[in-house]
């Protein structure tokens, strides 16, 4: 045990002290800051330069009135298109806009001219348009005489709020488990978060305990190492070592993410977030935005948290030991030729990713039948079922899974110190399938 | 003299072939035993054995007179032919590190590898990386890990390829104070001239079985063929050699086989009284390389 101790710090604390971990650890939090701000420069950049427009609003329909757009800055002229032109040097502009008398009010077409010598890029088109747009329905309503307050009251705001059709005595009286409009949404992101992290930390440390282990065996140091230790412990203390590694970014990241995050928006003085918010949602009126936003905070409040973190660890170390366990196993049987490590590391592989694309499928459709299973089935379920928790699946779904689970870890474990006891001490043997077959099937 | 280590009939199958065939060998504490034979032979699969890497199929091991356990390997110190240390570790860590896997306090350790880096001439190693020395030093550094946790019983696979001259003598010097001081060691190597220097005693294993066992010594008296030369001055009469059977004879020096010690003094006198010179005699041992292709050879 002592010895198993041991090797847990030798491997953990030789990946920790590396510059590269340091600064992949503290750089990518940074990295992740520095593109959040500068996606949200993008997102809130809106085309520097302001223009000045002559509207020549040849059938006064606007009554010499419009508001200024971002970077629009209109004011009307009488003139006709060439005095205005003329008189350009004593009254600057960049652009004339001239709107022709609309021949019938019930017209559903109307061009406008746009006279310039520059460009009228896609998002100053649209915004003009709006613009114009709204002064038209604006005229139209007064033109038709109709009542502008009974128009607005003709659009009705539509949101489907799922109910369960059954619910248990207790239930009843809960409010929080009704779910929201928002309840699918919310969900998806929460599941989404959690299945594609599990797919990172499956990947990334279960090829770092692979590695780890056919350096050994090339590196001739496991024949040393296993005249002291049983070749058990040894790949144990790798493989909870590593995690250990893995986990520690994890709680860094997790820490330093949204410092980073915050103190970006402090220097740079603007929210990001806020800017993307802002451009994707501006046709949406504010006080939906402030439903919403409510809306959010309270499924988000209703989420079973309780349920989801506990899950979430469990299936973290679940997932985190069946893989990386049988990449241990799969090291050990790669001998010196890299090439062939293509070939045996492919059937693990192979499900990481397939149960990453189920992931994706079961966020859309989390209780479809391939979701259902795929959750359960234990080489996918450390990915695909984190993404459901959110969706308040079945008990009997969690349990089945993580009791499956747990045996496919253990067994996992057992057949993969098989192997690796053998497959560490065989130079120059290539460990093909058979071969691998042989060493988990023969005596020690 | 009570035993360090003991064979019964250890067997050892690997898939299709039988690597260890019934050894059994018994090796006094305090001894150099010389562990040989030919590639593929068996050795490195019975030091695997002995040194609880693998598991023999039948048979017992006794270590000091207790069947092995997992406690045992704490007092063996191993010298793999395939040697290996983790590349980017500096000296003293892995040195440590080793050390404490083996049972040693980390004071105990570092004490212990302080002293032998000394005698090795290591001082100033202690932050170097092991990719950063020569393989030379790395085959030091591995060596002061395989003594520094005080072992009972060390195993040296071909503990000197590799070396310089130096190296190799200062080593050899080590091993030779370590057994003075009581430590046992199994020697393995091909290299028979090494063995004849430093071993006692030698096990020699092909295909998997013991074909012979025994003290140098001892063994060299039982596969004699009691040859003797003689160096002489003068002509040898010729009629006194034709009842001897002649092996070699060239310029000064004459090689015959005797039945015994005692003819071959009573040819001498024969020769002394003949008026021939004798300036030297001597009983022509077989070496130990000699008796090790015999045998090979023989069996196979």
């Amino acid at each position: 045990m002592k010895n198993l101790w041991l090797i847990i710090q030798r491997e953990y604390l030789t990946r920790v002290k590396k510059k590269s971990f340091i600064l992949t650890t503290l750089l990518a939090p940074l990295a992740i800051a520095l593109l959040m701000v500068v996606v949200g420069l993008i997102f809130s950049y809106q085309g520097d330069d302001a223009k000045d427009i002559v509207i020549i609003d040849q059938a006064n329909m606007f009554d010499k009135k419009i508001k200024d757009q971002r970077n629009f800055f209109f004011r009307f002229s009488d003139k006709s298109l060439e005095d205005v032109i003329a008189s350009r040097d004593n009254e600057p502009f960049d652009a004339i806009l001239v709107i022709p008398d609309l021949p019938d009010v019930k017209a559903k077409r109307h061009t406008i001219f746009y006279y310039s010598d520059d460009q009228l890029d896609l998002d100053g088109s649209d915004a003009l348009q709006r613009a114009i747009r709204d002064k038209l329905r604006d005229y139209k309503i007064r033109e038709m005489e109709l009542d502008a307050e009974q128009l607005d009251n003709l659009y009705t705001q539509v949101t489907i709020d799922p109910e369960p059709l059954t619910r248990s005595e207790d239930e009843a009286d809960q409010s929080e488990d009704n779910p929201s409009p928002f309840t699918s949404v919310i969900g998806a992101i929460i599941g989404g978060v959690m299945g594609f992290a599990m797919y990172m930390i499956v990947f990334i440390n279960g090829m770092m305990v692979m590695r780890s282990v056919m350096e050994e065996k090339m590196n001739r140091v496991v024949e040393v190492m296993i005249s002291s230790v049983k070749p058990f412990y040894l790949m144990m203390g790798k493989i909870i070592g590593v995690g250990a590694v893995g986990l520690t970014q994890i709680i860094i990241w997790v820490i330093l993410i949204p410092l980073i995050a915050t103190g970006a928006n402090l220097i740079f003085g603007f929210d990001s977030q806020q800017a993307v918010m802002d451009s994707a949602a501006s046709d949406i009126n504010p006080e939906d935005l402030e439903l919403m936003a409510s809306q959010v905070m309270t499924e988000l409040r209703a989420v079973n948290w309780w349920l989801i973190v506990p899950c979430f660890i469990i299936f973290f170390f679940g997932g985190y030991i069946i893989y990386a366990s049988l990449f241990a196993g799969v090291g050990s049987a790669i001998g010196d030729d890299l090439a062939e490590s293509q070939a045996l590391t492919m059937p693990l592989t192979i499900p990481v990713i397939l149960a990453l694309y189920i992931m994706f499928a079961a966020l859309r459709v989390p209780n479809s039948t391939l979701a259902v299973w795929s959750s359960i089935f234990p080489l996918f379920s450390p990915i695909v079922m984190p993404a459901r928790l959110a969706f308040n699946p079945p008990a009997w779904q969690i349990i089945l899974s993580i009791l499956l689970m747990i045996a496919t870890a253990v067994f996992s474990v057992w057949i993969s110190g098989r192997i690796y006891r053998t497959g560490i001490l065989m130079y120059g043997k290539k460990g093909s399938f058979k071969e691998i077959w042989k060493w988990m099937t023969s005596r020690q | 003299m009570s035993s360090i280590l003991t064979t019964e009939k250890v067997v050892k199958r690997y898939q299709n072939h039988l690597a260890v065939d019934e050894v059994s060998f018994d090796m006094k504490k305090g001894t150099i035993l010389g562990l040989l034979g030919p590639n593929g032979a068996g050795k490195t699969s019975l030091i695997r054995i002995i040194t609880s890497i693998t598991k023999a199929d039948s048979g017992r091991i006794l270590f000091d007179g207790e069947e092995l356990t997992g406690y045992h390997p704490r007092q063996i110190g191993y010298l793999p032919e395939e040697r290996g240390l983790y590349k980017k570790m500096k000296v003293g860590e892995q040195l440590l590190y080793l050390a404490q896997l083996k049972g040693l306090t980390k004071s105990d350790a570092k004490s212990n590898i302080h002293r032998w880096m000394e005698i090795f001439h290591m001082n100033g190693w202690w932050d170097k990386k092991i990719e950063e020395l020569s393989k030379g030093m790395q085959q030091k550094v591995q060596f002061v890990s395989t003594i520094a946790h005080g072992p009972k019983l060390i195993i040296l696979d071909e503990p000197f390829t590799g070396l310089d001259p130096i190296n190799t003598n200062l080593i050899k010097s080590q091993i030779s104070r370590l057994n003075e001081e009581g430590t046992s060691v199994i020697f393995s190597t091909h290299r028979m001239e090494q063995v004849e220097e430093i071993c006692e005693d030698i096990v020699l294993i092909n295909n998997g079985k013991n074909i012979l066992e025994g003290a140098v010594d001892d063994i060299k008296q039982t596969y004699k063929d009691n040859l003797f030369r003689f160096k002489y001055e003068g002509t040898l009469p010729e009629h006194m050699l034709e009842n001897v059977s002649v092996r070699s004879q060239n310029g000064e020096y004459l090689t015959t086989q005797m039945p015994s010690a005692r003819e071959a003094n009573q040819f001498m006198g024969a020769l002394m009284n003949a008026g021939v010179i004798i300036t030297d005699f001597k009983e022509i041992l077989p070496t130990l390389n000699d008796i090790f292709i015999k045998k090979v050879t023989a069996k196979s």
